[in-house]
């Protein structure tokens, strides 16, 4: 047992921080330091600049494009990208079609999309959740009929996220509605966003943005070759999807840099002849939450160093724990955030304004910390709610 | 970063394992601290003989010379099996003060008999003002000819009522709450002068406390300065909390498992009441507060030995902070899904739910840890 990172991952550590303070564009550091969210054109340049570096895709097999990196220094550069911090790639095709690409895929469909997607020349969105069907995944009904050389897709999705942007999409499309159990009769196609009958609508967020969206599918037609692997295997394939959103779902980085931009904040507000900072009862409960996050750190990173033993195996379920927790920790860090900016946490201002002159009202950095706080509810209910997580450990962990 | 036990570790880890699993179940437990010392002197022996009373020491002291992480495997699976030997307070806090105050031939003569069981030392510290702040010791140790003489009362002392001497935190110099002034003493239990009361713990263990009356300590048996020994004492403290955190964990641990098992077993309505979701979602959460104590038991055992001050005490009292709540909400939970039978001395999970409760109040609550990181500033990094 060695708790501690070898020499070589220390060093590995200092080159990717180095790389990555030498190469975030300056206005890209701006918008999240703010606390703002980074635009399509900054995060494609960033996802350049690193795929120009051979960073892109880091988890991905090394033929396609991939950095041969173990587990450990896996958890390293996500975790230097959030600390820094840096953009997230977007993980619609780096850690989600991408890797059902590679593992299920045809080799055309290997060769068309995957360098695409490392250099994000074509932006996914993510087709699974239906109006019907929510943690209840396979209860989808959106039809895909078998017409010539093409599947008609008729159907609706919703929550896409980033979907406004997107070139493809991939989804879950009910391919035998006959099928003996519901899970059994779902296939995965890729879509192309500009085929005719796709209408892409908005879905305005409790904060007032526009991160999600719902889209309609009218005789949608999409040629037999975008089927990844066998029809009706489709539910096989979200499996090991939503098996891979792993180490990065704890998002202890990012929290952490959060924490650390709170206490920026609760040492410049002002609170009766002192600062926020100064009352001892605040500070308690930002040290609790940085508690449970190196709690969390540490947790993740065993799960990282059996998943570095074991080889790429079936997905751990304890990574149950940092879902949940991990998001826990993101809501009390974005609370703990409203709590430090208090009643300058009141003022509106729509993110997509463009051009806005006038000064903001209260400090400069006040206007995204309520937005977040309320935007940040979603982390508990997506991805599988951390109800649904609860039910992962009580069965596949404790037997119950 | 590899998480693995090595090859001496897992085989302590299995001869510990081994030993309590044949001589350390529930009943023999109850029937071990019945005995006159309040613990198995045939148990402990058995310690010695696995080499388990030598894990800290220097192998120039006759010890294993392993380190925290040694001590972390042990202390897990006697929290486990809820051991009541004085592990806690002879090996790893007396040993402590030996190992980081003890001159040589100090250890010499000391370390032996701990490592093959015929020596019991406790660490004397705790006086009625003390509370969680260590540096509130008053009891006085002045100087007297080729030595000093202890006046005080020292209480709570682990296992005080058995032990064949102590380690004896006093002052030489100095203030209530002052660091420096402060001096160890080794004080065998049958100095002149010296008496003791024992009495029974909440967690079925034993404790003392200890009345001086102008004690006679030789120079010889002071460890280390006599007014410098606030260093060592931090560093039994962190040490110690290290090891609680483990024991912590063991029990935890063996609560998740006694609680999942019994609402398999446990039929309500027709049905196993793990059934219902709100069972499986408490036993859920439960796991969840054991695996992020189990992480900060890590994380403790990693910093036990860290030389800077300040990122020892910030590592120890958040992993103490974390084992306090995840082990009130783990025991308060066992206890709740077991129902009645919870509450009753038949039953083991409410022995664990005692020593949880305990563990919490050695040596600074969840509350108290929680302040001394907050007034640290919090956990910066880097």
């Amino acid at each position: 047992m060695d708790l501690t990172f070898t020499p070589e991952e220390a060093a590995f550590r200092q080159e990717v921080r180095a790389f990555i303070a030498d190469n975030v564009p300056e206005d890209v550091t701006e918008t999240l330091r703010a606390g703002r969210h980074v635009s399509k054109d900054q995060l494609v340049r960033w996802t350049r600049i690193l795929n120009e570096k051979g960073w892109s895709v880091p988890h991905w097999p090394v033929e396609f494009g991939g950095t041969g990196w173990d587990p450990i220094r896996q958890y390293i550069f996500q975790d230097e990208i959030q600390r820094a911090p840096a953009p997230q790639m977007l993980p619609f095709g780096h850690s989600m079609v991408g890797p059902v690409i590679y593992t299920f895929g045809s080799d055309a469909q290997k060769q068309r999309f995957l360098p695409r997607i490392a250099n994000l020349d074509d932006w996914w969105c993510q087709g699974f959740s239906e109006p019907g069907a929510g943690s209840d995944l396979a209860g989808l009904s959106t039809r895909a009929v078998r017409d010539g050389d093409d599947y008609v897709v008729n159907g609706q999705k919703t929550w896409t996220t980033l979907g406004q942007y997107a070139d493809w999409i991939f989804c879950l499309v009910r391919t035998d509605p006959a099928a003996p159990k519901k899970q059994m009769g779902i296939s995965f196609l890729l879509i192309d966003m500009t085929t005719p009958g796709i209408t892409v609508r908005p879905i305005r967020t409790i904060e007032g943005g526009h991160e999600v969206n719902e889209v309609f599918f009218t005789d949608v037609r999409v040629p037999v070759e975008n089927l990844v692997g066998e029809e009706n295997k489709g539910w096989d394939y979200a499996k090991f999807l939503l098996g891979n959103e792993r180490t990065g779902i704890a998002a202890v980085g990012a929290t952490r840099e959060r924490i650390r931009r709170l206490k920026e904040i609760a040492r410049a507000e002002p609170s009766g002849d002192g600062v926020v900072w100064d009352d001892p009862r605040f500070r308690q409960k930002v040290a609790a939450v940085e508690i449970e996050l190196k709690a969390l750190e540490m947790t993740q990173l065993r799960v990282v160093s059996t998943e570095a033993r074991s080889g790429h195996g079936k997905p751990d379920p304890a990574s149950s724990i940092l879902k949940i927790k991990g998001t826990e920790l993101q809501q009390a860090a974005t609370e703990l955030l409203m709590e430090a900016i208090g009643p300058f946490a009141l003022p509106f201002e729509a993110e997509d304004q463009d051009g806005r002159n006038e000064p903001p009202v209260g400090p400069d950095y006040a206007a995204p910390i309520a937005p977040n706080y309320f935007n940040y509810r979603k982390v508990s209910i997506y991805g599988g709610s951390n109800e649904i997580q609860k039910n992962i450990i009580a069965k596949a962990i404790l037997g119950l | 970063m590899d998480f693995e036990l090595s090859e001496e570790q897992s085989l302590i880890k299995d001869s510990v394992t081994r030993l309590l699993r044949s001589e350390y179940g529930f009943e023999s437990r109850e029937k071990h601290r019945a005995e006159p010392l309040g613990f198995s002197e045939a148990i402990w022996q058995s310690f010695a003989e696995l080499g388990l009373l030598a894990i800290p020491f220097d192998e120039d002291d006759g010890g294993l010379g392993a380190g925290p992480v040694e001590t972390m495997i042990v202390a897990e699976a006697f929290g486990r099996a809820l051991v009541v030997e004085p592990y806690l307070s002879t090996v790893v806090m007396a040993g402590a003060a030996l190992r980081h105050a003890g001159s040589p031939e100090q250890r010499a003569k000391l370390v032996p008999g701990i490592v093959e069981g015929t020596s019991r030392l406790s660490f004397a510290f705790a006086e009625r003002g003390t509370r969680y702040d260590l540096s509130r010791i008053a009891m006085s140790a002045a100087l007297d000819g080729e030595g000093f003489r202890l006046s005080g009362e020292k209480t709570l002392v682990l296992n005080g009522d058995s032990a064949t001497g102590f380690i004896v935190a006093a002052r030489v110099a100095g203030s209530l709450g002052e660091t420096t002034g402060l001096g160890l003493f080794h004080v065998p239990a049958d100095a002149q002068g010296l008496t003791r009361r024992g009495f029974p713990t909440q967690d079925g263990m034993r404790a003392a406390e200890l009345n001086f009356e102008d004690v006679f300590v030789p120079n010889e048996a002071v460890l280390g300065d006599p007014e410098g020994a606030w260093e060592t004492i931090t560093r039994i403290e962190a040490e110690t909390i290290a090891a609680l955190c483990a024991e912590a964990v063991g029990s935890m641990q063996r609560m998740v498992e006694l609680t999942t098992a019994y609402i398999k077993e446990r039929k309500q309505f027709g049905v196993p009441i793990a059934a219902f979701q709100a069972l499986q979602h408490k036993a859920a959460e439960m796991y969840i507060a054991l695996e992020q104590a189990r992480s900060m038991m890590f994380l403790a055992a990693m910093n036990a030995g860290e030389d800077d001050d300040a990122a020892r005490r910030a590592a120890i009292s958040a992993a103490k902070v974390q084992i306090g709540r995840s082990g009130r909400f783990v025991g308060q939970n066992a206890v709740q899904l077991h129902g009645g039978v919870g509450v009753t001395m038949e039953y083991e999970i409410a022995h664990h739910f005692k020593r949880q409760a305990m563990i919490d109040l050695m040596l600074g609550d969840a509350d108290y840890h929680l302040s001394v990181v907050a007034a640290q500033g919090g956990l910066d990094e880097d």
